[in-house]
């Protein structure tokens, strides 16, 4: 088959992008969109062109490396997939595509496609540590958890942190990341602790990453490619929010990744 | 690129974005309380001039003899007035910070879940904010009315609203305030943390029921004064 694509083509993070329009032919549907571009950057390199500059790592689905919009949608039309497993047969023979970078302040384009989601570490880092005890692994069921609690902690737990809520939320939000990071462990015995102070800590370093706010447009759910629910994101609310009533004091109690 | 923000932070519900929502979602709640009492207060002109003035009279009397003419009303008035700012101030916060979260647009990102309600909540509030001040200058203080009569409240209401266009932009306006309340509620409790899974399967439909409710019963007022049945 055939496809028409648009690319962002950017030279380096100060540098101004445009779109450039490149025709490949002669793809198999049974492609991947990765496969796509690599076929695609053989030739530019053939050609002595700068090959496309993308992000990808494992190309299974579960790495997070990988993320581009595709005609408007982050990590192209599939649901709960991400680019590199999405295939050329969910496109039309001879489809034009555009190929853009996550847009967001807290995500600067480093290159082309390639954009800079460290924010998503440092908000990681701030969540800080969890108060177990460390050494010979414990019997396994010396800490009882509900099985419905144990469920729901997995899909928070689900998250690969490829930042592709970020790029649909109209509002340039990471709402979604954080609170999935947050019930993941807000959901486990382990994590009650430090419960308090990790969200506090973690919406704070949110918001100097330069995130936008949260307006529950839903977008982030349904770009999201392992289908983690806003319902997370109402957990997050209700933690801060009793932290905030709660007082200060309790929030106070330990940080660790401000070390 | 910021910088990990040293030692522990802080909870706060004015300077993060989290707490301005919170901030939104209570006032937005003291608000939405206001239409609906409106409402029911407003709906009492179809039982004629007397019922409807008497209530508005009955609005400056209440609480008496424990509190003195208009004291209630001006309590409640200095509430909604505080909450509408809270409200204004919050909005501002955050739609400023999502603007700022994203200096390169799109060249193209297509909506999927988001409503119309939902995309034109900036926009449907400052259009309400507006119609507020000049539904106030009508009917409250009188500036912009025909031919105001303090005290005859049904009169200002009817000579008002049978001008076309003043009922045309009441309607447009419930319409407007219909949505932001469709989305406002479900939006509240989300923010709130109020929002549990169990909630996932009915909270928009009644969210879109009583926003719909409420439309509804403003608009039946405009029109009924158009229709020659208030008159």
């Amino acid at each position: 088959m055939r496809v028409t694509l648009h690319v962002w083509r950017q030279a380096g993070p100060v540098a101004l992008g445009k779109f450039v329009r490149y025709d490949v032919s002669d793809v198999s549907a049974d492609m991947s969109f990765l496969e796509m571009l690599d076929v695609l950057n053989q030739q530019l390199i053939g050609r002595r062109e700068e090959p496309i500059a993308f992000d990808h790592d494992c190309r299974e689905g579960i790495c997070g490396a990988c993320g581009m919009v595709i005609n408007g949608r982050p990590h192209g039309p599939q649901r709960a997939t991400t680019t590199c497993q999405l295939h050329l047969r969910s496109f039309p023979d001879g489809a034009e595509l555009w190929i853009e970078p996550w847009r967001a302040r807290a995500f600067p384009v480093l290159k082309d496609l390639v954009v800079d989601r460290s924010a998503f570490d440092r908000v990681i880092q701030a969540g800080g540590f969890i108060s177990v005890r460390t050494g010979s692994a414990p019997e396994a069921n010396s800490v009882a958890v509900a099985k419905q609690d144990a469920d729901l902690a997995m899909d928070a737990a689900a998250c690969i942190g490829c930042g592709a809520c970020v790029a649909a939320c109209p509002n340039a939000s990471a709402l979604l990341f954080v609170a999935a990071k947050v019930s993941h462990l807000g959901l486990l015995p382990q994590g009650q602790p430090e419960r308090a102070s990790r969200v506090v800590n973690m919406v704070t370093q949110m918001d100097a990453e330069g995130f936008g706010a949260c307006t529950n447009h839903g977008e982030c759910m349904a770009a999201c490619p392992k289908e983690i629910s806003i319902d997370f994101i109402a957990r997050l609310n209700r933690d801060y929010v009793k932290a905030a009533v709660r007082g200060k004091a309790h929030a106070a109690q330990g940080n660790g990744g401000a070390a | 690129m910021a910088t990990l923000s040293a030692g522990t932070t802080r909870p706060s519900l004015t300077r993060s974005l989290v707490g301005k929502k919170v901030v939104m979602a209570v006032t937005g709640g003291i608000l939405f309380l206001f239409v609906v009492g409106h409402l029911l207060g407003n709906l009492k002109v179809f039982q004629g001039p007397e019922h409807f003035n008497a209530y508005a009279e009955g609005l400056r009397t209440v609480g008496a003899p424990f509190f003195g003419r208009g004291w209630v009303l001006w309590i409640v008035r200095s509430v909604l007035l505080a909450s509408l700012f809270a409200h204004i101030w919050a909005a501002v916060g955050v739609t400023r910070a999502s603007w700022r979260a994203r200096p390169v647009a799109y060249h193209r990102l297509d909506p999927v879940e988001t409503t119309y309600a939902a995309r034109t909540m900036r926009w449907g509030g400052v259009i309400i904010f507006v119609y507020v001040v000049y539904h106030l200058l009508d009917l409250t203080f009188g500036r912009l009315n025909p031919s105001f009569v303090p005290g005859d409240v049904y009169h200002n209401l009817v000579a008002s609203f049978q001008r076309w266009p003043v009922s045309v932009a009441y309607i447009a306006a419930v319409v407007v305030v219909g949505l932001h309340c469709y989305h406002g509620l479900w939006s509240a409790l989300q923010t709130l943390g109020l929002n549990r899974p169990p909630t996932v399967a009915w909270r928009r439909r009644v969210a879109g029921g009583i926003a719909a409710a409420i439309t509804a019963g403003y608009i039946a007022i405009p029109a009924a004064v158009l229709g020659g049945v208030l008159r």
